[in-house]
């Protein structure tokens, strides 16, 4: 609570307890969005788990030919829920509400976020949601089984409980919205004096472009989502071709937010990468500006690019042909981040550590995700692929081997400040390693599958599909393996790592100006800014003076 | 609906980019008079609009309706909503978010109109 | 929401910021409003997609069905929520020169106006009903399918902005509450500012409503 925080006797982290209420209740009435970042963290780790076991049931069903563990129904509840919980309860608000809520106050030099309370309720709302969704599991006419984007007509015919997991979707969107609201007010007005616009952090850049997304595109999805209910409630027939209505026209307010969403996903991993990259090379980033703005030209073009998820569908010839050139423009910005990355690097002192290496693996895997995307982005290739494994592979490329990979990267790069501990760094450096194979083997058959022929969603298929599917599923527990020591590594250091000091990696923007975990108002003096984000030389020089 | 009063300790005034000093009220009440104006306008408006549609059916009362309900739009933005009284950086959020509103539109039509 | 929270931690930091026993920043809580806002119009935005996609598709039958359209009541509902926008500025304006009783009087008015609107548009929508115009209802499901799409966009259109209206005046319940109780006060009338800009929004959708549902024919 607001009140508990104030007194200028407290000196302990945010960590410890304050004020009237203790334990379990601190944390659950607490505003700090410090901890509300470690809330989200929590929740959203129990939705991981729970999608990740969902996705090794699906590549253990797929390992064989014929029906081995599962009927197809339930198989098509597995993708479904694999779908949803992944999509709506871990990427979208994955790296903006716990890695944005707990770093970009620090990164601003600023308290708190503006709306504090709405902030909480933003948690809150999301167990809501959350909640909403695993009872549309139980509730009612079983398990959906449309896949995670409620295609109509069929989402207006299935007998499964879809209201309530669209519903579920309906109140998750609005989480997001208050956080993005939160997001963007805070940048406008709390950064620290000095602070312009262009000498924020890149990390901020990103969520504030993301921000933008969540705000203006959610709503368009609530609204679809809301008559999806009403048309099964009263059958008002707007996507029912029975009664006059336009399927495709639900596929176009589908994507319309979806599409911009997975730049929701993408742009604050791309932000962290931004602050990993000059702090490991031990210079200033590459085409500041530059990068800056081509995250918000991607959120632009973002919404303009969403009709490639239709090229199949019996859109206009024109707007296939318009889409498509669209969707090749996002290339651009996103050819500008990996050039300025690669350039940060070149002749940088790089040191090689685990969230670097997790850096180098997002700019790794979410190449061959952005150039599979060409493919798919390219009218003639896309009816060959459209609707294959090779999309499954595409987009596990660009959401878990970038947005998934990049919160791990961050993870390892803040994971010292949030908790004022120290991983192992031998043990992090071999999961990142086993996870790179991992993904690599579970995924690139993926690719190799689609092109050969391999729908998706299909919970059977021919025997010569078998050695690539074999192999997929090889890779699919090398994967988690590899999770779950990467996991058991974080964890541990909870408790038993090294103490970390203020600033572990010689990082340069605000959050490492504090200590390691932060006091429970962020700095012990305001802090004020002078110079831009990844200016070294002061750090050159402390360090030039220690070592005379 | 939303906190009335952010939180959150350092905001200094002379960070910011956009705004002006973080004063509230920066502006002295808007004149009774100008409001009943703006009133007056939108009432008239709306019958220019009506008897429109009434005399001129089909595509110049639609026409008519299509110009002046933007005009009656600008005129609650700007006045009722004080639009004009802020600094710019509320207007450029207002415009770009209905800039993107047009742009999906226009984009979905590329659809509809070449089927 | 609240009248204290603005207290958060500033004191702890900076002499400077001791200073100010409370933190404000009602240019930040107006940036806010309007991201609010925005919302609101892109969820409306939503729904002005499909209205324009199937106006494009079903243009005569669309025409035909604004015929059983009420235009009387539609141009009179315009005018109240016009009015009440007017009443709400005049609140608003009044409280900023401290005075509390003509505001919470034109705050009241605008509050009439709304109930008035809602009174009216009930009127409309029993008619319908009772001529089996009703989504799910028998003589709407008959219909042409271009017709009945008119019909089922008119009923989500006005219900979700009935909706607002009805939000709208709860809101101003509780606003005029914290006027009395000086919570919202010549010196903080942030709250009251909001609740404006958002019955503008609410009026400003009607304004749109009007020509694509009751001037089409």
């Amino acid at each position: 609570m607001a009140e508990s925080k104030t007194g200028p006797a407290w000196t302990g982290n945010y960590l410890q307890d304050y004020g009237r209420r203790r334990g379990l209740m601190a944390w659950l009435t607490t505003t700090d969005h410090k901890r509300i970042g470690l809330m989200y963290m929590m929740a959203m780790f129990f939705f991981f788990t729970v999608a990740v076991m969902l996705g090794v049931l699906i590549r253990l069903e797929l390992m064989n030919p014929g029906m081995q563990y599962v009927t197809p129904r339930v198989y098509n509840s597995l993708f479904t829920l694999h779908g949803v919980i992944m999509i709506f309860l871990f990427i979208v608000p994955g790296i903006p509400a716990v890695m944005g809520n707990f770093i970009l106050p620090l990164q601003l030099g600023a308290d708190d976020v503006s709306f504090p309370k709405l902030n909480l309720a933003s948690w809150y709302v999301y167990i809501a949601g959350a909640v909403l969704a695993l009872t549309s599991l139980f509730a009612g006419g079983g398990v959906p089984d449309t896949g995670w984007t409620f295609y109509a007509p069929y989402a207006l015919r299935s007998g499964s409980n879809v209201s309530l997991a669209v519903f579920a979707a309906f109140v998750l969107g609005f989480s997001s919205i208050m956080t993005g609201m939160n997001f963007i007010t805070t940048i406008h007005r709390l950064r620290a004096p000095g602070m312009g616009f262009f000498r924020m952090p890149l990390f901020c850049w990103g969520l504030y472009a993301t921000s933008w997304i969540q705000v203006i595109a959610t709503p368009v999805v609530g609204i679809t989502l809301l008559l999806v209910i009403m048309e099964r409630w009263l059958g008002i027939g707007f996507f029912d071709p029975a009664r006059g209505g336009d399927p495709v026209l639900y596929q176009h307010l589908f994507w319309i937010y979806s599409h911009p969403v997975v730049y929701v996903m993408i742009l604050p991993a791309m932000g962290v990468i931004s602050e990993i990259l000059p702090t490991f090379a031990g210079r200033t980033v590459f085409g500041y500006k530059a990068i800056a703005l081509s995250s918000m030209a991607i959120a632009i073009v973002g919404y303009m690019v969403w009709g490639h998820h239709m090229f199949t569908v019996g859109m206009s010839d024109t707007a296939r042909r318009v889409f498509s050139i669209l969707t090749f423009l996002v290339a651009i910005p996103t050819g500008i981040k990996v050039f300025n990355w690669m350039a940060t690097l070149y002749k940088g002192s790089i040191r090689i550590e685990p969230p670097l290496l997790w850096a180098l693996g997002f700019v790794f895997l979410f190449s061959i995700g952005g150039l599979t995307g060409l493919v798919n982005g390219a009218l003639a290739t896309d009816i060959h692929v459209h609707d294959t494994a090779f999309v499954v592979g595409h987009f596990h490329y660009t959401m878990f081997g970038g947005a998934g990979v990049g919160l791990f990267a961050a993870m390892h790069y803040w994971w010292p400040k949030i908790f004022g501990r120290m991983y192992n760094r031998k043990r992090a450096i071999w999961a990142w390693g086993i996870f790179m194979v991992g993904f690599n083997v579970l995924y690139f058959p993926m690719l190799v599958l689609g092109i050969m022929g391999m729908p998706r969603r299909y919970a059977d298929y021919l025997p010569r599909f078998h050695t690539p599917e074999l192999i997929s599923t090889v890779g699919s527990w090398i994967l988690v393996s590899g999770l779950i020591l990467m996991v058991w590594n974080l964890i541990r250091a909870i408790k038993h790592g090294e103490p970390a000091p203020a600033n572990p990696w010689g990082g340069t923007t605000l959050e490492w100006q504090t200590t390691s975990p932060p006091p429970q108002l962020n700095f012990a003096v305001a802090p004020t800014v002078t110079t831009g984000p990844y200016d070294h030389t002061a750090l050159r020089a402390a360090a030039a003076k220690e070592a005379q | 609906m939303h906190d009335s009063h952010t939180t959150g300790g350092h905001a200094q005034p002379a960070a910011h980019g956009d705004g002006h000093a973080g004063d509230h009220a920066a502006h002295a009440p808007v004149a009774t008079g100008t409001f009943v104006m703006v009133w007056v306008a939108l009432l008239a408006l709306t019958m220019v609009t009506v008897a429109a549609s009434v005399w001129f059916p089909g595509k110049v009362g639609i026409g008519v309706a299509m110009v002046v309900t933007p005009i009656k739009a600008a005129l609650i933005l700007m006045w009722f909503m004080h639009l004009k009284y802020e600094t710019a950086v509320f207007r450029v959020m207002f415009l770009s978010a209905i800039m993107i509103l047009a742009l999906v539109m226009g984009l979905t039509f590329f659809d509809y109109s070449f089927r | 929401m609240h009248a204290e929270g603005g207290t958060l931690g500033a004191a702890a930091v900076s002499p400077a910021a001791a200073a100010h026993h409370e933190h404000r920043d009602d240019i930040g809580s107006k940036t806010g409003m309007w991201l609010f806002l925005f919302t609101e119009l892109l969820l409306f935005g939503g729904l002005f997609i499909i209205y324009a996609v199937y106006r494009h598709k079903y243009g005569t039958e669309f025409h035909e069905a604004a015929h059983e359209l009420n235009k009387a009541m539609g141009v009179t509902n315009t005018f109240v929520l016009l009015t009440s926008s007017l009443t709400m500025v005049l609140a608003v304006g009044a409280l900023q020169r401290a005075r509390v009783a003509e505001s919470l009087r034109w705050l009241g008015a605008t509050f009439g106006l709304a109930c008035c609107f809602l009174v009216i548009k009930f009127l409309e929508w029993s008619a319908k009903h009772h001529h089996g115009i009703w989504p799910g209802g028998e003589h709407l499901h008959a219909m042409p399918p271009g017709e009945g799409m008119f019909f089922n966009l008119y009923f989500m259109m006005t219900g979700l902005h009935g909706i607002h209206v009805l939000v709208g005046m709860g809101v101003m319940g509780s606003i005029a509450a914290r006027i009395r109780s000086g919570h919202v006060s010549p010196s903080r009338y942030a709250a009251l500012e909001f609740t404006g800009l958002y019955w503008h929004l609410v009026d400003l959708v009607w304004i749109f409503l009007l020509p694509l549902f009751y001037l089409t024919n």
